[in-house]
């Protein structure tokens, strides 16, 4: 009641900001929210409902067959497996540098640290580009070799700078007094700088998981051999080039049966690959503001 | 605590273990960003085929050939008209949209709805791009597509989105909106939720309205953050999400989706055009290079601060 009363009192002009508000936030979750929605209907709906046109908002008579058709191709779980070795070899490889590389450059007695954050910058602003790039990964061997997802994208600058500006922050009396009682600097990294900068490295940590998961342009370039590809070259065959290889191994007879699950095995492979992001980081939400924030006010 | 001036010896006993930490990164620089700039030699030289990785560097000069070549080729005038207009209307229309959620998202009272409303906007961001394409392709397809079979219900004609330059743009820029406008408006949350409570107050004690805070005091509080945005946007004016034009595109499209980056790679890495690949990379880099120390400089100015 108190809210309708205090509503009641607005003036004209705050209760229709409050109404421009509420459509223009009701529409961004829409907009947002509706093409999952859909992916996941259709993916979950009976096959002859989604031929026929019927499904808009919710599932339709509910079947699995398809889910079951996709995930008895084997091709699937070998890319997915994939997927899983590079995100976690990745991500692990990732912070391990990154804290590697943050912790001397923000330390302020370090005789290098303006040469090495200029030497560590400069690659913000200058790259050899695409071609030098690719003919120092093939020409050191790794052409369909896994550590061509790992090696070239071993940390990224920008998510560095702000491990850095993290630790920067750490208080420098921490580190004197440790310093007095004898620890040595790989000491202090692990017991002072990493654990007062968790937040900090809880968003790096999923930023780097979700590029080493999503990381597509590598694997085109470096691996050819499909029992090496991840998860998002499968996807690509499947959802942009229109590969019929799921229908064709599960042995589907029949034009009709193809017309039926054609769009529903992609949508199928579209929720299956989205099943970990969206898993993941709600978990890390909360230190989301934190991270982000670091990246654009240092100075 | 000056005392004398420590001798370089003496500087690296002191700071072994930090030299030892750093080394590891030292050498992925070297061979990974810094191997590569080297490698461009090959912009001006002719890279014979089978030569291995030493033939980047051991190739006959050309002086510049490969940029005479590209510049007085049909495509250099579109492929830079391409990449900076994709980024112009990114910019122009994706821009403005993350503060406009981020003032909505504030000023909502129901707490619980924004709360909401920010974590399932900013979903889209970690989607890959494979998948985003992915369902924009199937979305949009004339046959079996979901926005097509409404036209077709609404008695229209359906239209082939993904093959038609005219749309190829605007799916881009739309898309790419959709996708970061949420994650995008944390950073403006966060400056308009830094804004002093008691000046909110004062405000309204002087009878101002919800509007008036909105427009006097909001938008001037979050004007800094936002120039340093614009400016870091600017920065990357030229930096086309390569991926996404890559699997949004096909010949059908070049007209307007055909830019630098992609060139690059169909010269380069599928007709094995090496050295003119390069040099029309470095040309690229070179005014990637430009914007990003430009736009910083003025960033130094306007707000004080620079990025690095």
């Amino acid at each position: 009641m108190k809210k309708l009363d205090s509503f009641r009192t607005q003036t004209l002009s705050d209760k229709l900001l409050d109404v421009i508000i509420w459509t223009l936030v009701l529409f961004a979750m829409v907009v947002t929210a509706y093409p999952f929605l859909y992916v996941v209907s259709v993916a979950f709906s009976d096959g002859a409902a989604v031929a026929r046109g019927d499904v808009f908002l919710f599932p339709v008579g509910l079947s699995l067959e398809t889910f079951k058709m996709v995930m008895e191709y084997d091709q699937l779980w070998v890319a997915y497996g994939n997927t899983i070795f590079y995100t976690i070899v990745g991500t692990i490889c990732n912070v391990v540098f990154t804290c590697l590389a943050a912790y001397p450059l923000s330390r302020k007695q370090f005789f290098l640290r303006r040469k090495l954050n200029f030497f560590v910058a400069f690659t913000m602003y200058f790259s050899g580009g695409l071609i030098p790039t690719y003919m120092v990964v093939t020409g050191m061997g790794l052409y369909n070799n896994r550590l061509a997802m790992v090696l070239p994208v071993l940390l990224s600058t920008y998510n560095m700078m702000i491990c850095r500006s993290a630790m920067e922050a750490v208080p420098e009396d921490l580190f004197e007094c440790a310093s007095l009682e004898g620890a040595n600097d790989f000491y202090m990294l692990v017991n002072i700088a990493i654990p007062l900068i968790k937040p900090t490295l809880a968003v790096l940590t999923l930023y780097y998981a979700v590029a080493r998961y999503n990381d597509f342009f590598n694997a085109m370039l470096y691996l050819g051999k499909a029992e090496l590809q991840p998860l998002q070259m499968f996807l690509r065959r499947i959802l942009i080039l229109s590969s019929a290889e799921i229908l064709q191994q599960a042995g589907t007879a029949g034009a009709a049966a193809a017309a039926q699950n054609t769009l529903k095995i992609r949508y199928v492979c579209i929720v299956l690959a989205a099943v970990p992001i969206f898993c993941i980081t709600p978990f890390v939400q909360k230190y989301l503001v934190a991270g982000t924030m670091l990246g654009a006010v240092k100075g | 605590m000056t005392g004398k001036k420590k001798t370089l010896g003496q500087l690296i006993a002191r700071d072994k273990y930090l030299l030892l930490m750093f080394l590891p990164v030292f050498v992925y620089y070297i061979v990974f960003c810094y191997l590569p700039m080297a490698g461009l030699t090959m912009a001006f030289q002719n890279f014979r085929m089978g030569s291995g990785f030493a033939g980047v560097f051991t190739g006959e000069w050309v002086g510049l050939r490969w940029f005479t070549q590209f510049f007085s080729s049909v495509f250099a005038k579109r492929l830079i008209r391409n990449t900076f207009l994709l980024n112009f209307y990114s910019l122009i229309f994706g821009f403005p949209i993350p503060i406009l959620f981020a003032i909505c998202i504030t000023q909502m009272r129901q707490k619980g709805v924004a709360k909401v409303a920010q974590v399932t906007t900013y979903l889209p961001y970690f989607i890959s791009t494979v998948v985003v394409v992915g369902m924009m392709t199937n979305f949009l397809s004339p046959s079996s597509g979901i926005i097509n079979q409404i036209i077709k219900a609404c008695g229209g004609k359906p239209i082939n989105f993904m093959g038609n330059p005219k749309w190829f743009r605007r799916l881009y820029v739309i898309s790419g909106s959709w996708q970061s406008f949420g994650f995008n408006s944390i950073i403006f949350v966060a400056a308009i939720m830094g804004i002093d409570p008691s000046l909110y107050e004062s405000m309204k004690v002087d009878g101002a309205t919800r509007w008036q805070q909105i427009i006097h005091l909001i938008l001037p509080m979050i004007s800094n953050t936002i120039i340093l945005l614009l400016i870091m946007t600017l920065g990357n004016l030229l930096n086309v999400g390569f991926e996404k034009v890559y699997l949004m595109y096909s010949p059908a499209v070049y007209e307007t989706g055909d830019v630098i980056a992609t060139y690059v790679y169909r010269q380069g890495i599928e007709s094995k055009n090496f050295s003119y690949a390069s040099a029309v990379g470095l040309f690229y880099s070179a005014v990637g290079f430009v914007f990003v120390v430009a736009s910083n400089a003025l960033s130094r100015r306007m707000t004080g601060s620079s990025l690095w």
